[in-house]
């Protein structure tokens, strides 16, 4: 017997209001992530100890620089979550959990923001 | 009421089953993870030199560029590589595929080698073409 309302069923949100958005976010930030990480690592080998104009024109070409932001975006979403994942599987106390998931996020979106403003303003300025 | 939760039985631990590649992995899987979320900082550090010119790029390139900043680099290589593929080997589980026992473990090792093998080949590949 389901004891569910209709409009719960409708909202799909189990007792954690959330449902599988998590869970997803994961999974899809993962799969974008397999080509970006893939072309960042061709592209270091090739720029690897290249002098300062080389690597800084070939980061402020457009299809790079979406190529960047797009990895700073996917990969920021991606370990925020699953540090969150961490944090709550490893810590019980819901004080220490709290805060260790407050720090998170501004470790996370600091990290993001300043890779992010560095990038646009390669793109932008060169 | 907290002493009714304190109270309550715990599952067994970790000592109590039999060693098997698959949860060997499914740790190393969240500490690669760790590491890279750390490693973080490193990319920073080098996206924001390279924004702020000449003399800072230098400096964070001197800093990778040295012994201690190369085994850094080729662990964060590592990591990488290894959490990318057992992603792969996550993804396959979501879809519902490849959970019989002795693929899971052989695909488990195949994830440790094919991640040794591949930084080993990016970092030759780095070395000569610089």
């Amino acid at each position: 017997m389901d004891m569910r309302t209709p409009l719960g069923k409708v909202r799909g949100l189990g007792s954690a209001k959330s449902g599988t958005e998590h869970f997803w976010r994961v999974r899809t930030t993962s799969l974008a992530l397999v080509p970006l990480i893939l072309f960042y690592v061709v592209f270091l080998i090739c720029y690897a100890g290249r002098p300062y104009e080389e690597v800084i024109a070939a980061l402020a070409n457009p299809f790079v620089s979406v190529i960047t932001v797009l990895t700073i975006l996917a990969g920021i979403i991606h370990m925020k979550l699953g540090m969150e994942e961490i944090i709550q599987d490893y810590f019980h106390s819901e004080g220490l959990k709290l805060s260790l998931l407050v720090l998170n996020s501004f470790f996370s979106y600091i990290v993001g923001g300043l890779c992010l403003l560095a990038a646009l303003k390669i793109a932008f300025a060169g | 009421m907290t002493n009714v939760t304190k109270s309550r039985p715990l599952s067994p631990h970790l000592q109590i089953y039999k060693f098997v590649p698959t949860m060997a992995m499914s740790i190393l899987h969240r500490i690669t993870g760790a590491a890279l979320y750390v490693g973080t900082i490193l990319v920073a550090a080098w996206l924001i030199a390279a924004a702020s010119g000449a003399e800072h790029f230098d400096r964070v390139n001197w800093l990778f560029g040295s012994i201690i900043g190369q085994l850094v680099l080729i662990g964060y290589t590592w990591a990488l590589i290894h959490h990318l593929i057992g992603g792969l080997r996550h993804i396959m589980w979501d879809v519902g595929m490849g959970y019989e026992k002795h693929f899971a473990n052989r695909l488990a090792i195949a994830n440790l080698v094919a991640s040794v093998v591949l930084t080993l080949l990016v970092w030759a590949a780095v070395f000569l073409f610089v």
